[in-house]
């Protein structure tokens, strides 16, 4: 089950912690990825880390000609494109009445634009093959919210929004359209916690512990194999029982 | 019938799998051949590749019917 030999897939945000294990995650079970972030070095080396099958598509998100181009570009490189995860996030934290109009537009631009753009262009294709997997990772607080995230929470809960939208729009074309919401996981991004903000999170999940990027992967690989094609518009908490939604 | 008038049959009746007869020049492909919004969306894909141009959205939404489609397309088509 859930073997990708021969499917193409693109990973925004592939040498973040959880991307790095979504392209590994893909790659193993037989998927060609196309691994695309903005460090250039990072790419390269996960891509001879994987082997064969990886190319390397280093792209600054923000640019919206380059996200735009992105999928495209992907198809060109594999002779096809299956499966689209939008996994590139970015976080400027900051109190609501303290938020920049740049830290606003900042996140904004690269968890939800981008991701609107990235679709938009990988559907031409996926319509005409009457198949496609579009995957965005979203998280635990667009659904909860998270004090000092109104930037974050808003993008990732219109992730999920958008998603539903366009799940309805093309389930009769065989293409899905799914979130994937991980609670707190082992990343830079929650590297960035303190110790004692770290304490007070795992006090709040049944489990006991942070997530690893494979707990998300190994969601990410689910939704995008054949298998999952009664799945559609469905968002899929990886939270360690954190909430129960 | 010019060819491109046609070509633009042939396109209508493969995609949304309807009998040629009824794919005349005033048949509306929502009302009269039953497509939904994304299947005029896919067929104007599909005129693009067929006649290797560029269809604007502002042009696609006047696109209501199949002699819409010909008359578009014997004005601007790149590979008549």
């Amino acid at each position: 089950m859930f073997d990708l030999s021969g499917r193409k897939a693109l990973v925004t945000g592939a040498t973040g912690g959880i991307g790095k294990a979504i392209a590994a995650a893909l790659h193993a079970q037989g998927a060609t990825v196309a691994l695309s972030g903005t460090r250039r070095e990072a790419l390269d080396a996960l891509a001879s880390e994987l082997g064969g099958n990886a190319h390397v598509l280093p792209t600054d998100l923000k640019d919206a000609a380059a996200v735009d181009a992105l999928p495209g570009a992907a198809e060109t490189a594999m002779g096809g494109l299956d499966i689209l995860v939008h996994n590139a996030g970015v976080t400027r934290d900051n109190l609501f009445l303290r938020m920049k109009d740049e830290e606003w537009a900042d996140v904004i631009t690269v968890n939800l634009a981008a991701g609107f753009r990235l679709y938009r262009a990988a559907l031409k294709g996926m319509m005409k093959r009457r198949y496609g997997r579009l995957i965005g990772i979203t998280s635990l607080v667009g659904v909860t919210g998270n004090p000092g995230q109104g930037n974050y929470a808003a993008s990732k809960a219109g992730l999920i929004g958008m998603s539903k939208s366009l799940a309805y729009e093309v389930a009769s074309r065989n293409i899905t359209v799914n979130c994937v919401a991980p609670g707190f996981i082992e990343s830079p991004m929650t590297d960035a916690l303190n110790e004692k903000q770290r304490a007070g999170a795992i006090e709040r999940i049944p489990a006991g512990r942070f997530g690893a990027g494979v707990d998300v992967a190994a969601a990410t690989v689910y939704l995008a194999s054949e298998e999952a094609a009664y799945v559609t518009g469905q968002t899929l908490h990886v939270n360690g029982g954190m909430a129960m939604i | 019938m010019s060819d491109i008038a046609e070509r633009v049959k042939k396109i209508v009746v493969e995609h949304l799998g309807v009998d040629a007869d009824k794919v005349t020049e005033s048949a509306s492909f929502i009302d009269d051949l039953g497509a939904d919004s994304l299947d005029t969306v896919e067929l104007v894909m599909a005129f693009e590749e067929e006649f290797g141009c560029e269809i604007p959205d502002d042009a696609a939404e006047t696109i209501l019917t199949v002699g819409d489609a010909t008359k578009f397309l014997e004005k601007n088509a790149a590979q008549a």
